[in-house]
């Protein structure tokens, strides 16, 4: 037996706390409204898309480790929470041993850039209470502790399509039998240094943030299920390979079999940075579901919600099998196939 | 295809066949050696940033030297890389030599750190706050902070695809990456890994350990009654793991055995362990497993002993309670003392200590140690000792409650 079920999903996004507003947001086919974001430093503001409050407050905020955790870490536990559904009840008593791989690019900047901000105006008062905050694997660690889980728990770092790494590395961990169930998510905070960064390469993109999480076993709930049927190579960009040579072949990879119908792909309406995905992805015929047009660029929460919207599309009868494509900000062309099973 | 992927009834024996590092005490094995079998201390003051105001002043760092080894490597790509990027590829450099490994489209790269190239996000962020109209280099810096960048350019360097793994589990990383690495060859996912571990000191990491209190204002004495804190160090170890039947096919000299990996997570705290170091113990017995060995064939334990109050504690009771009536004469130290914490290095460099004492048949001591820990059940190495040994294991803990293990084996 060598399948793997998503067994739930979870999303936050700045369409809201959950998968069906990020579904209900998809369905509006618009882009979500932007808001301006002060840029120390300069007259005009940067224009992203951020999660809204959310109402009510989630009980988990009140958990002792999360009270002071960053927005990321909120973000990764809700989405993680809403992706377990019951499962997460029957944590605390060791009968589940639960995986977790959380993939961050930019990661927990709010508390870095804040911790080296009082590091440079005077070190020696810079706060203890927020540099274990900054480390990448602080939102795997709340998300950990929350649950009550001691098994195997890795944060990877990398561009966007390590969420698809994280998908196969969570797969083989099933399969081994080193976890019961495994959480993959990704997630990413707002910043005005992560929005200054991106606008450095272009002022046509909006960067927003939020989380999205994938709830994977080996076995599935009763009734329709949706299965992971394929993670293709993590395809560098290099010396030896472009990015548009990088996209073709994570393509080339996928099989046909199973008649996807659906892709979800990357693009995000910035010609510059759709460029190589559009061209790998010409002749696709099927349906285009487009989350970063709607979202915007989450950098690593925006393959997560890629993946989600593929999977609830699968989940809700519309599609029998479904493509991801990511195409990486500066690393990997990578792609996944998802398929609807009625065992 | 990352998913799906065969199943492999057996596993496969991994081998070490090449190593490469760079610390405090210099570059390359030899020298590195040398200098954990005496038990050298490579503590200065810190020359990298400004450390007036802060509570500590000194740390191990490196010292690199003006031209990196050849390689395949474009002069803009070796202009842009950082100190950090720079420690990693003089070890990977050694590494991939003393294994005499040739490119290949499928080689996998697994790395643990925790900061990747931070001294270019702190050159960002300062030019975004002082001089905000400017563009002047700022794109780079945002591409080459990214540890993935770091990743590619070893990739390039030497001419292989990947794919690319980058854990950031804190101070258990390079040992997670490690361990990761092994799981893949001996699961017949690769033939061979790339793996290790760096980061390079930084102003942001140095003043958070130092706003902790977590750094020693005296000496690091790991396993001391009186330890008072940790030092912090910057450094790389890289090794080549392949299995053995690839190694035997290609006549490579096996420099000894990766034989067993545990993890595990402390949800205790976010930067304390448990006291009782219930995932550490954990952790251990996940890699005693794996490894299918017990713990009275364990020769040495290279202790993740960061000096600190709190870490040494916990450890001392987890390896008492793994350990159990073999603790009395298990031969444990910390090499801490001598190159600082490496952070996401550690746990690398840590396992190549393992590696170097296992050929040489000497056991590295703590040679900062006054006043032995009464905690301890266990023997600490003090002085510079030979031994006979065939196992060793070493510990690696992180903020987060990242546990990992790794247990090697003497090749003879």
């Amino acid at each position: 037996m060598s399948r793997i079920f998503v067994r739930g999903e979870g999303a936050v996004s700045p369409a809201g706390w959950s998968v069906a507003a990020l579904r209900e947001a998809m369905a509006r086919d618009e882009p979500l409204p932007m808001k301006e974001l002060a840029r120390p430093g300069w007259d005009r503001s940067l224009l992203v898309r951020t999660v809204p409050p959310a109402s009510p407050r989630p009980a988990f905020m009140s958990h002792a480790r999360l009270r002071r955790a960053s927005p990321i870490a909120h973000y990764a536990v809700a989405a993680a929470l809403e992706a377990l559904g019951a499962d997460a009840a029957g944590l605390a008593n060791g009968a589940l041993r639960l995986g977790i791989v959380v993939c961050v690019m930019s990661g927990c900047v709010n508390y870095s850039r804040r911790f080296y901000n009082e590091t440079l105006k005077d070190p020696a008062t810079a706060s203890p209470v927020v540099f274990p905050e900054t480390v990448f694997n602080a939102p795997a660690s709340h998300l950990a502790a929350l649950l009550g889980t001691t098994a195997i728990n890795y944060t990877l770092v990398g561009d966007p399509g390590t969420v698809l790494q994280g998908l196969a590395l969570a797969a083989d961990w099933l399969l081994n039998g080193q976890v019961d169930g495994c959480l993959v998510v990704g997630a990413e905070e707002m910043d005005w240094i992560t929005a200054d960064a991106v606008s450095r390469f272009t002022s046509l993109c909006q960067v927003s943030d939020g989380a999205g999480a994938l709830y994977l076993r080996r076995d599935t709930a009763q009734g329709p299920a949706v299965e992971l049927r394929a993670v293709t190579d993590s395809c560098l960009f290099s010396n030896h390979q472009t990015r548009a040579q990088a996209a073709r072949r994570a393509r080339a990879e996928l099989s046909a079999d199973g008649a996807p119908q659906l892709l979800c792909d990357g693009l995000q309406g910035v010609p510059r940075m759709d460029r190589d995905e559009a061209a790998a992805w010409h002749d696709w015929s099927g349906a285009r579901l487009s989350v970063k047009k709607t979202l915007g660029e989450g950098l690593m929460a925006a393959a997560a919600w890629q993946c989600i919207a593929a999977v609830d599309a699968l989940r809700h009868g519309r599609f029998a099998a479904a493509n991801v494509s990511v195409v990486g900000c500066n690393q990997q062309a990578i792609a996944a196939q998802f398929a609807r099973t009625g065992s | 295809m990352l998913f799906p992927v065969p199943h492999k009834a057996e596993f496969s024996r991994v081998v070490i066949t090449g190593a490469g590092v760079i610390t405090a005490l210099g570059q390359g094995y030899k020298v590195n050696a040398e200098g954990f079998r005496s038990g050298r201390v490579a503590m200065r003051r810190v020359t990298l940033f400004d450390v007036s105001r802060q509570r500590v002043k000194i740390a191990a760092e490196a010292d690199l030297p003006p031209e990196l080894p050849r390689t395949s490597l474009r002069e803009h790509q070796i202009h842009r890389m950082d100190r950090a990027a720079r420690l990693l590829l003089l070890a990977a450099h050694e590494a991939w030599q003393q294994a005499g490994w040739t490119p290949s489209p499928d080689l996998p790269l697994v790395l643990g750190t925790t900061s990747g190239g931070m001294s270019l996000g702190q050159d960002y962020y300062r030019q975004a706050i002082n001089a905000p109209q400017s563009r002047r280099q700022q794109a780079t810096r945002v591409l080459h902070y990214q540890a993935q960048r770091q990743g590619l350019d070893l990739a390039d360097a030497f001419g292989f695809h990947g794919p690319i793994t980058i854990i950031a589990n804190a101070c258990a990383s390079g040992a997670n990456a490690i361990g990761h690495a092994w799981e893949l060859v001996r699961r017949g996912r690769a033939q061979r890994v790339l793996t290790g571990g760096y980061d390079a000191l930084s102003h942001l990491v140095f003043a958070g350990f130092d706003s902790l209190q977590a750094l020693s204002p005296t000496q690091c004495r790991p396993f001391d009654a009186h330890r008072d804190g940790l030092a912090l160090g910057e450094g790389a170890a890289v090794l080549t793991l392949e299995t053995l039947e690839y190694a035997r096919r290609r006549h490579a000299e096996i420099l000894g055995e990766l034989v067993g990996y545990g993890a595990a997570t402390d949800s205790h705290h976010l930067t304390q362990p448990h006291p009782n170091g219930d995932a550490a113990f954990a952790s251990m017995t996940a890699a005693g497993a794996s490894a299918r060995i017990a713990p009275d064939q364990i020769g040495y334990i290279n202790a993740h002993g960061t000096g600190t109050p709190l870490n040494d504690g916990a450890e001392a009771a987890a390896i008492n309670r793994w350990a159990g009536a073999r603790a009395g004469s298990l031969p444990v130290s910390s090499t801490k003392f001598s190159i600082g914490h490496l952070l996401g290095g550690a746990g690398a460099v840590e396992a190549l200590v393992c590696l170097m004492a296992l050929r040489g048949q000497w056991l590295p001591p703590t040679s900062t140690l006054e006043t032995p820990e009464p905690a301890c059940a266990f023997p600490i190495v003090r002085a510079p000792t030979d031994a006979k040994l065939d196992y060793a294991l070493s510990n690696s803990f992180g903020f987060g409650g990242a546990n990992a293990t790794l247990i090697l084996r003497r090749w003879a």
